[in-house]
């Protein structure tokens, strides 16, 4: 490991830093070089960016605490407003106290005003330093406000470096009117040898770490090719090593044989890759499903919905209603529709899918006729099947275009998808194919072929 | 590591010691699993999967944050998706609710920033340690409706949380009505990855509606009975309609009430010895009533003659005649109950359920009529007929455990009489495993023949000791079933207990809106009992208010209404009214106040959503109900 040097900083210091940022080593030299001795003005603004879990806030805050360098921490998700932003900043730089002097909706202005005010009572001795987290939410904030911190070392004449942090790089930032360009810099992804040494670091105090980087090797073998989130991997690591161990502590196999131990957990790893990302069970919850059932159940496949019987109906009434053309309806709900002649029925324009299309929206009144329609018995029109269909709103089931308010003729899409209507179909014995529209185009399509 | 995560061990440990403390008194809801020890994360999360009984869901999460309040944590906040518009209100939400623990405990001014909050709560956790227990008490928010939240502000709000979980730990709890991959329609993976996530199913409701069923409705104890339509009905809008078991518990208290202020002779509607002294002291009027009840004038028409006279009027002997039926009444249900569920559980195993596959089904049919005239019930019969032995003895040994729960003298006899048979059935097993045995003999050709031959005539001619065994079990049975499942209407005084006007339910619970309306604005009579009222269908009377009126009149328009035209149509039927002179000047000339008082009704028209403006064509507008007439 190459020692890092940095004059005014105390060498133990930055060699556990080190220690602790593994694979980040050129990250830390180029930053620390960035930011100087700690008497010496900083460049004014930097943006760092990089994906997910590449430790981007984690080599940043670890500098900030351990050379013990002023700062303020600020998680631009907290700012729901400008005001907080600038009374996190304050208060951590000059205490509580000056923070009570922002003004109740405090200006930009404001802000330089009393910053100004206060760095002239305490000039800064060492640079400060702004750390936003997650800049992108500062986009939908005040326009005026990312071109002012990226300037504010000039505007508020004082030794501060504002450093923004993002996954997302920095053209999507900068405003239309132009403004000071920071300095971009870049956290590369994790390599796959990068991964094995930092998942390592975590190795069980009772097994030997050799033991554990076999495992994640082994780990990173299966997953690599779908997953490099740092984070989602050491969930799975966590996840799956007791079940990697369970054959040395029946006494089955000993440490130093890896390929009984793989035979064994391969399958495991298997079925874990089906419910990666998914975070649908805790570990608990893992174990348990190991325990109790040879193959593990996954939760998203029995997704079943119980809904009363009209509610169903209702469901299945808007489905029709928003992937048939409304000029069919006669054809499919009327007993005496009449012949239709094969030409007129298709028009070029339904030739398209309407599964590519997307649900079309359509008012209360069609709704409820084919509802009247397919349901086979007489149905009066109780407030309750009416209460049904905002209910299923709310389950986001339909959704309701246009207004909320919107009391005469609301329209509705239906948002769910065909084979959830096939399984509700089934269940009360409808048969959705008859009506669809796209079956009978696909019929029409295909007859010439016969 | 290069990782914010945060390890969480202490507190797994800490929910571990939590569950084993409560996780006895509370075996009644399924909460009591909510709080399995869960660790690894940053936040913990629970997803509560609950059904679409959305009526259901405020007593559940009522009485779970209760139960967490007492057990758990005191910091525990229930949010609906209808008061959190933004993060900003939401985190003032959360402020609120929190603030009243914190300032008890801290009693620090606390300002309207929840970072500010937590900051203050950490700056104080030592304090709090000493005030409070020495484990971090978690906060608890509870999201009742999951689905109706707006998705940004919930991954703000996680994402706010997930920061201050080492200071402040946060359990989430999302209240999921339809499928837990809800989550992952809602929340990216950027915050579902912060989640450690547990999910929980309620009880279906159906199987809820079971439970309350045999608590409430299958039982003796309670002396109001629901007749088999009002039980249909209940039911029913139960599984069309909202799935909601506490919209049905409603439904029975209505009916109650219904029944004890409808019904004078629910006097007699109490436990045993309470209706017999009250029998004793029936005023004059109702005995009469008792009367002319149907079950009592059959029950009369059965006696002899000369009973029958004085049955008619004598009034202390109705008194005693009443006290000995209101008793064999009570007998009746005492005795009902055990054997429905016996004949329940025989047939709920059966192929296809002939009787149906939970109890309601079987009660509504026992009560409605004689179950043993059915066709169901016969080729349920002819399916217990078939059945092999170990499944037949596992059924009776059911029944018998049901009937030793029953403390009837006679339940006693039949629980008698079946552990009788079941010593037989026994008793024959022995014997046929010696059988067996002698079977496993070397056979050669002519033994074979012999006994092939044998088996031939055995068909034909006698059944084995068990087919004879089987027959008077299922013999048995069936006089059981004819002898007490004898249906509710026929016997005398069953008026006193059972609620049987459906169709009142049927009004009251399962309202239509639209049909009220119609019927108020085409019969007026119907609600405002003004006798100048009364009509012929089909004529309009021009005493009825205008909105009537001007309602008919428009019943005979097309898609588009002319605005003038139904004026004047309007006008002629007030001047019909005012006098019948129509060949007078005044005749269809129209003043002011009639202009304005047509006008007034067309908006609230137009305010019941009847018509509309239109922009298709001037001074007309449009219909939006069709039919009704």
């Amino acid at each position: 490991m190459a020692l890092i040097k940095c004059p005014g900083y105390p060498e133990d210091t930055l060699r556990s830093l080190a220690e602790r940022l593994p694979c980040r080593e050129t990250q830390l030299a180029t930053l620390l070089a960035l930011m100087g001795q700690p008497d010496q003005y900083s460049y004014p603004s930097v943006f760092i960016y990089g994906h997910r879990a590449t430790g981007k806030s984690h080599v940043v805050l670890s500098i900030m605490k351990d050379l013990e360098l002023p700062h303020a921490s600020v998680d631009c998700v907290e700012c729901v407003s400008s005001g907080l932003l600038f009374h996190q900043v304050l208060s951590a730089f000059f205490g509580p106290d000056a923070a009570a002097l922002l003004p109740r909706c405090p200006s930009l202005s404001d802000f330089v005003r009393l910053y100004k005010q206060m760095s002239s009572n305490s000039p800064a001795t060492q640079t400060r330093y702004i750390i936003l987290d997650r800049a992108e939410r500062m986009r939908d904030m005040d326009f005026s406000l990312l071109p002012a911190l990226l300037r504010l070392q000039e505007l508020v004449n004082d030794n501060v470096t504002v450093i923004l942090l993002s996954e997302i790089v920095w053209e999507k930032f900068r405003p239309n009117t132009g403004c000071f360009e920071p300095l971009l810099f870049h956290f590369p992804d994790y390599s796959k040898a990068e991964l094995v040494q930092i998942l390592s670091w975590d190795h069980h105090p009772s097994y030997t770490p050799e033991l554990y980087a076999s495992y994640i090797n082994i780990l990173l073998g299966v997953f690599f090719s779908v997953c490099r989130d740092l984070r989602e991997l050491r969930h799975l690591a966590v996840l799956n090593f007791s079940k990697f161990c369970e054959p040395l502590e029946k006494g089955e196999a000993k440490e130093s044989d890896i390929h009984k131990l793989w035979k064994n957990i391969e399958p495991h790893l298997q079925r874990a890759m089906q419910t990666v990302y998914l975070r649908e069970v805790s570990s608990v919850q893992w174990e348990q499903q190991f325990f109790f059932s040879p193959l593990p159940v996954v939760l998203s496949a029995h997704a079943h919905i119980e809904l009363p019987y009209y509610s169903k109906f209702l469901l299945i009434a808007a489905y029709l209603a928003s992937f048939n053309p409304a000029r069919t309806d006669r054809r499919f709900f009327l007993k005496s529709h009449g012949k239709i002649r094969k030409t007129n029925f298709l028009k070029k324009h339904e030739k398209t899918s309407n599964h590519l299309l997307g649900p079309k929206p359509f008012p209360l009144d069609r709704l409820m006729a084919i509802f009247y329609s397919v349901v086979d018995s007489r149905v009066a029109p109780t407030a309750s099947i009416f209460s049904q269909i905002s209910s299923l709103v709310t389950l986001q089931l339909l959704s309701q275009v246009g207004h909320d308010d919107q009391l005469d003729s609301p329209k509705y899409k239906c948002s769910v998808s065909l084979d959830f209507i096939l399984a509700i179909s089934r269940c009360v014995c409808v048969c959705v194919r008859l009506y669809r529209y796209q079956y009978y185009k696909f019929l029409n399509d295909t007859q010439p072929y016969i | 590591k290069n990782l914010k995560c945060v390890g969480f061990e202490g507190t797994g440990q800490y929910y571990s010691n939590l569950k084993s403390r409560y996780g006895n008194n509370i075996d009644t809801c399924n909460i009591a699993q909510l709080l399995a020890p869960s660790i690894i994360d940053l936040s913990k999360t629970f997803y509560c999967h609950l059904g679409v009984n959305v009526p259901d869901h405020a007593m559940t999460f009522r009485s779970l944050c209760n139960l967490l309040q007492d057990s758990v944590t005191p910091f525990v906040v229930s949010v609906h998706a209808k008061e959190c518009a933004g993060v900003c209100k939401q985190n003032e939400m959360l402020i609120s609710y929190l603030k009243s623990f914190f300032t008890l405990v801290c009693q620090a001014t606390l300002t309207i920033r929840i970072i500010d909050l937590l900051q203050k709560c950490t700056q104080v956790s030592p304090k709090r340690k000493e005030n409070l227990a020495k484990n971090d008490l978690p906060v608890v928010v509870i999201f009742k409706d999951f689905e109706a939240f707006n998705s940004q502000v919930l991954q703000d709000f996680i994402l706010i949380c997930s920061r201050y979980t080492q200071e402040l730990p946060f359990v989430f709890i999302f209240g999921i009505a339809t499928s837990p991959s809800a989550i992952q329609h809602r929340l990216p993976h950027s915050v579902s990855s912060l989640l450690c996530i547990e999910v929980f199913h309620s009880l279906s409701c159906t199987q809820h509606l079971a439970s309350v069923f045999d608590k409430l409705i299958l039982n003796s104890q309670f002396p109001f009975k629901l007749s088999s339509r009002v039980i249909q009905v209940l039911v029913g809008i139960f599984l069309y309609h909202d799935f909601s078991v506490q919209n049905f518990v409603k439904g029975l208290q209505f009916s109650m009430l219904e029944h004890f202020n409808s019904q004078p002779l629910s006097v007699l509607c109490c436990q045993k010895h309470e209706a017999l002294l009250s029998a004793k002291i029936l005023s004059k009027q109702n005995v009469e009533r008792i009367r002319h009840l149907p079950s009592f004038m059959r029950y009369v028409e059965t006696q002899e003659p000369q009973e029958q006279v004085r049955l008619l009027t004598n009034d202390e002997h109705v008194k005693e005649v009443c006290q000995k039926l209101l008793k064999n009444l009570h007998t009746y249900h005492k005795n009902y109950y055990p054997i429905l569920q016996c004949l329940h559980s025989l047939t709920s195993s059966l192929p296809k359920f002939p009787l149906g596959k939970h109890i309601r089904e079987l009660h509504v049919s026992c009560i409605e009529k004689n179950l043993w005239e059915t066709e169901e019930y016969d080729s349920a019969l002819q399916l217990l007929r078939i059945l092999a032995k170990d499944e037949l003895v596992a059924a009776l040994r059911s029944c018998a455990e049901i009937l030793k729960s029953a403390n009837t003298k006679r339940m006693q006899n039949v629980l008698q009489q079946l552990e009788d048979f079941l010593g037989r059935l026994e008793a024959l097993q022995g014997k046929s495993d010696s059988v067996s045995k002698m079977e496993y003999q070397r056979t050669d050709l002519f033994q074979l023949q012999k006994t092939l031959l044998e088996k031939e005539s055995r068909r034909t001619k006698r059944m084995n000791p068990f087919e004879v065994l089987r027959s008077q079990v299922i013999d048995f049975i069936d006089s059981l079933v004819r002898e007490y499942l004898t249906p509710a209407e026929f016997q005398p005084l069953n008026e006193v207990c059972y609620y049987s006007s459906s169709g009142v339910l049927r009004q009251r619970l399962n309202v239509t809106p639209r049909t009220s309306i119609q019927a108020a604005l085409t019969h007026p009579f119907y609600y405002l009992k003004n006798e100048s009222l009364k009509t012929n269908t089909g004529t309009i009377s021009s005493a009825a208010p205008d909105l009537c009126i001007v309602y008919k009149l428009h019943l005979e328009c097309g898609r588009l209404i002319n605005l003038y035209d139904w004026l004047e149509a309007y006008v002629t039927v007030m001047s019909a009214a005012e006098d019948q002179d129509t060949n007078s000047e005044e005749c269809g000339k129209f003043d002011s106040l009639k202009h304005a008082r047509f006008i007034q009704a067309v908006s609230e028209m137009e305010f019941l959503g009847f018509v509309k403006s239109t922009k298709q064509k001037t001074d007309h507008v449009a219909r939006l109900t069709w039919g009704g007439c």
